[in-house]
C-alpha cells in the first residue's frame, strides 16, 4: 500500500512522499494544521497504525495528541462533540472510514449542524468538516459501501463535496476546512490511489466554488461528481478519437452546482448526461436534470440521460459487483446511443484503456 | 460564582430567583390563550429549583446549553427576558432572530450557548463544548441540562464515556421529573436502573438529591462545580423534581389522569418556593416581603418585556434565507 508512514512528516513538509489522493488529503490536514492551530483531526483510527487509509498520516506525531485523536465508537457524541467544538472557536474535522457509519450521527448531522446557525437567527456558524468515504468495490457490500450523497445534499445548511482529482481533492479540502459552515466531505475511495506529487500546495484555502469544466466539447455536455467526472474526463479524451466533443462539468458542489455554466454548456451541445455514482433514484444527476429542463427545454435535441447505480442494494459478490458499478465503458456506451452512431472498434479501444488504467482497490478493506 | 459555605444571603439569592422565574412562567401561562406566542411551550413551573441552584455556581463566562424546557435554564444562567419573550412572539429582535422559538432559546452574551429541541440532542455538543475550555486550558465549566428521558437515549452514554475518557469539565445535569410527556418511569426503565449508577460505572462523580429541597440543591451544586472546577472532571447531578403544567402548553392536564392525585398532591406540599420560604424563615428572615418585593419588580420586568415583544417588526421569509449559509 502507497501510504505516508508517521516518519514521513518532514518529507511532508518538503512536498516530498505525496505520491497520490490519499497523500494530498494528509498534506491538506497538515497545512490547515500547521497555518491555524484552531482545526483538530479526529476520528475512529485516526491515530492508529493505517490512518484512514494513509489520509491522516503523520498528523499526531506533528500536532499532538489534544489535536488528533482516535475516538470511542460513538459516531452521535462524537459528531455532537465537534458541534461543541466548532461553535467554541475550533475548526474540527472528523473523519468516517466509511459514509455508512456516518448513518449513527444523522441527528447531530441533519438537527445539530446543519440548523445552528439558521435556528438561532445567524449568531453562531459551525466551522465543521465531515469527512466520509465511500468504500465501493472488493465485495464491501450492502452496508459498507453506500453513496449516499443526494441524502445529505437535500439538507439546508450542510455543504456537501464531493472532489474528483487529487489537486481537487487537496484543494477542497483546504477550503472546506475554510469554510464557516458544516461542510460534508464525500471521497470515493477508488480516488486514493491516483496519482499527484503535491504540486500546487498553498498556504491560504481559496473560498469553495462550484464546479469545474474538466473536458470541452459541443456534442454532448456531461455533468458529473467524484470518480463519475474522472471516468467522464476519461470518456471525454477516448471519444475525441471518434471527434466527439465531450464537454464535462465537474459539478464537485453537490447542493451550489454552477447551474449558469450547465445551462450555458447545454444549449451549446443540445444534449446532457449526467453521471453520479449513487442509486439513481432522487439521484443529483435527477436534480440537475430537473433544473436544466425548464432552462433549455428548447435546445435539447434529445431527453436528458442520467448513469447511476440500480436502485437496489449491491451484493457482496465480485460477480454481481462487476455489473452493479458503471466505468468509462459505460460511459462511452451510453454516449455512442444517445448520439445514435456507433464508434467502429470502440471496444479494442476500452479495452486498451482498461489494462492501462490503474488498479484502484484491492482490499481487504 | 459562590464557592464559599451556603449562607443566608445564599437562601435569599435562591429565592428570589425561583420566585422570579415563576413570576414570569406565570405570565406567559396566562397570556398564552391569547394565542400571539405561536410556538410549542414547554414551562418550569415547578421545577425553577435544580435551575437556579446550579446557575448560582456559575459565572457568565461558563457555559450551559438546555433542551426543551429551558425557560427557568435560561433565565436563571441570566438571559435576556425581553428576547426571550420576543421569541416567543416570533420576533425579529427575539434571541434567535424570531427562528427558533421557545425550544430553541440562546443568549451567548451569558454562556447560555443554545438549547435544541431534540431530546438528547446538546448532551454531546455540551462535551465539545467542554473539551474547547479543555484545549484553550480555560477556568471555566460546562452544565448540560436535560430530563431523565434524554438518559434514555444512546448518545447520553455516548457522551458519558467520551467525558470520562477526557476528563472534560462537564456537569450532566438531569432534572427527573418522572415523565417524559404522559409516559411514567415504569414503561421506561427499569426500577433497577439508577441514572447515577449508570454515570458512576463511567467512571463519573455522582450525585443525587432533591431538587425541590433548597439546601440539598444548594449543596449539591456547590459540590459538583467545586469537584469540576478543581479536579477538571465530569460531574452528574441527579435532581428530582415535578412539573406542575402539562408537558407542553400552559394548562394544567391533571385531569387526564397520568398522574396519580396522590403524586401531584406529594410534590405540590413540597414545592420549592413553599419549601424555600420554610428555610429562610428558620433562618430567622421573613420571605413575605422578599417575596413580595420580587414579584412586584418581576411584574414591571415582564410588562415591558411583553410591550417591547409586540412592537417590535416580524422577520420576513427573505432573513431566514440569509441564515441558511454563515
Ligand atoms: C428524539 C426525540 N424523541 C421524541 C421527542 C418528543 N419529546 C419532546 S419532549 C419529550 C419528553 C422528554 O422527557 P424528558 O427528557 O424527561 O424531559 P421533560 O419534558 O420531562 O422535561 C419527548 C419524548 C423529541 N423531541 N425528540
Ligand atoms: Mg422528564
Amino acid at each position: 500500500m502507497n501510504m505516508l508512514n508517521k516518519n514521513s512528516v518532514k518529507e511532508l513538509k518538503q512536498n516530498k512522499r505525496i505520491n497520490n489522493f490519499a497523500d494530498g488529503i494528509a498534506a491538506a490536514f497538515f497545512d490547515s494544521m500547521r497555518y491555524d492551530p484552531t482545526v483538530l483531526a479526529f476520528g475512529l483510527g485516526a491515530t492508529d497504525p493505517k490512518n484512514i487509509f494513509g489520509t491522516m498520516a503523520g498528523l499526531e506525531d506533528e500536532f499532538g495528541n489534544e489535536r488528533v485523536f482516535d475516538t470511542p465508537i460513538s459516531e452521535n457524541a462524537m459528531t455532537g462533540m465537534a458541534i461543541g467544538l466548532a461553535i467554541s472557536g475550533y475548526k474540527p474535522v472528523l473523519t468516517h472510514q466509511r459514509l455508512d457509519f456516518s448513518l449513527l450521527s444523522i441527528d447531530q448531522i441533519v438537527n445539530a449542524a446543519a440548523k445552528w446557525y439558521f435556528m438561532f437567527g445567524g449568531q453562531q456558524s459551525v466551522p465543521l468538516v465531515i469527512r466520509m468515504i465511500i468504500g465501493q468495490g472488493w465485495g464491501q457490500g450492502p452496508t459498507h459501501s453506500q453513496a449516499l450523497q443526494s441524502w445529505f445534499a437535500q439538507i439546508p445548511g450542510l455543504k456537501v463535496i464531493m472532489p474528483a482529482f487529487p489537486k481537487d481533492g487537496y484543494n477542497l479540502f483546504r477550503s472546506s476546512i475554510a469554510d464557516p459552515n458544516p461542510v460534508i466531505f464525500i471521497e470515493h475511495r477508488w480516488l486514493h490511489q491516483m496519482s499527484w506529487n503535491g504540486e500546487g500546495r498553498v498556504v491560504s484555502p481559496t473560498q469553495l466554488g462550484k464546479s469545474n469544466q474538466i473536458s470541452t466539447g459541443s456534442d454532448i455536455t456531461i455533468v458529473s461528481n467524484s470518480i463519475g467526472s474522472v471516468y467522464s474526463h476519461h470518456a471525454a479524451n477516448i471519444l475525441k478519437k471518434y471527434n466527439v466533443g465531450v464537454e464535462v462539468i465537474d459539478a464537485f458542489n453537490l447542493r451550489d452546482f454552477d447551474i449558469n455554466s450547465i445551462s450555458k454548456s447545454v444549449a451549446k451541445t443540445g444534449r446532457l448526461l449526467t453521471v453520479d455514482f449513487s442509486h439513481q433514484f432522487c439521484s443529483i444527476g435527477t436534480e440537475i436534470i430537473a433544473q436544466v429542463l425548464p432552462l433549455n427545454f428548447a435546445d435539447l435535441k434529445i431527453a436528458p440521460e442520467r448513469i447511476a447505480l440500480p436502485n437496489f442494494p449491491v451484493g457482496t459478490s465480485f460477480n454481481i459487483e462487476k455489473d452493479f458499478y458503471f466505468s468509462t465503458i459505460d460511459i462511452c456506451k451510453k454516449i455512442e446511443s444517445m448520439l445514435n452512431v456507433t464508434f467502429p472498434n470502440i471496444d479494442d479501444e476500452l479495452k486498451e484503456y482498461q489494462s492501462s488504467s490503474k488498479k484502484r482497490f484491492d482490499g481487504p478493506f | 460564582m459562590k464557592q464559599e459555605p451556603i449562607t443566608i444571603e445564599d437562601f435569599k439569592e435562591f429565592f428570589s430567583k425561583i420566585v422570579r422565574i415563576r413570576t414570569i412562567e406565570q405570565a406567559i401561562a396566562e397570556r398564552y390563550h391569547a394565542q400571539e406566542m405561536k410556538c410549542p411551550m414547554h414551562l418550569s413551573i415547578g421545577q425553577e429549583g435544580p435551575a437556579v441552584a446550579i446557575s448560582m455556581q456559575l459565572n457568565a463566562s461558563d457555559k450551559m446549553l438546555s433542551t426543551h424546557r429551558s425557560h427557568a435554564h435560561y433565565l436563571a444562567k441570566g438571559g435576556n427576558l425581553t428576547m426571550m419573550i420576543s421569541e416567543f412572539f416570533g420576533r425579529e429582535t427575539g434571541c434567535s432572530g424570531g427562528m427558533g422559538g421557545s425550544m430553541h432559546l440562546i443568549d451567548k452574551s451569558c454562556g447560555f450557548e443554545g438549547a435544541t429541541a431534540i431530546v438528547g440532542n446538546t448532551i454531546p455538543i455540551a462535551a465539545g463544548v467542554a473539551l474547547s475550555q479543555k484545549l484553550s486550558k480555560s477556568k471555566n465549566i460546562t452544565v448540560v441540562c436535560f430530563g431523565e428521558g434524554a438518559t434514555e437515549e444512546g448518545v447520553f452514554s455516548e457522551t458519558l464515556n467520551i467525558a470520562s475518557v477526557k476528563n472534560l469539565p462537564l456537569i450532566f445535569f438531569v432534572e427527573n421529573n418522572s415523565y417524559s410527556v404522559y409516559s411514567p418511569l415504569a414503561p421506561r426503565q427499569s426500577i433497577n436502573r439508577h441514572i447515577t449508577k449508570i454515570s458512576e460505572a463511567h467512571g463519573i462523580k455522582s450525585l443525587k438529591g432533591n431538587g425541590n429541597n433548597i439546601e440539598e440543591a444548594l449543596a449539591i451544586s456547590l459540590e459538583a462545580t467545586t469537584y469540576v472546577r478543581e479536579k477538571r472532571k465530569p460531574c452528574l447531578i441527579e435532581l428530582e423534581t415535578y412539573r406542575y403544567l402539562e408537558h407542553c402548553g400552559p394548562n394544567n392536564d391533571d385531569h387526564i389522569g397520568y398522574r396519580t392525585k396522590k403524586e401531584i398532591d406529594f410534590w405540590k406540599s413540597y414545592d420549592v418556593i413553599a419549601n424555600a420560604k420554610k428555610a429562610i424563615k428558620e433562618l430567622g428572615v421573613s420571605p413575605d416581603s422578599l417575596e413580595k418585593l420580587i414579584q412586584e419588580n418581576t411584574k414591571e420586568e415582564i410588562d415591558n418585556a411583553f410591550r417591547e415583544a409586540t412592537l417590535a417588526p416580524f422577520p420576513k421569509i427573505e432573513r431566514s434565507i440569509s441564515y441558511e449559509y454563515a
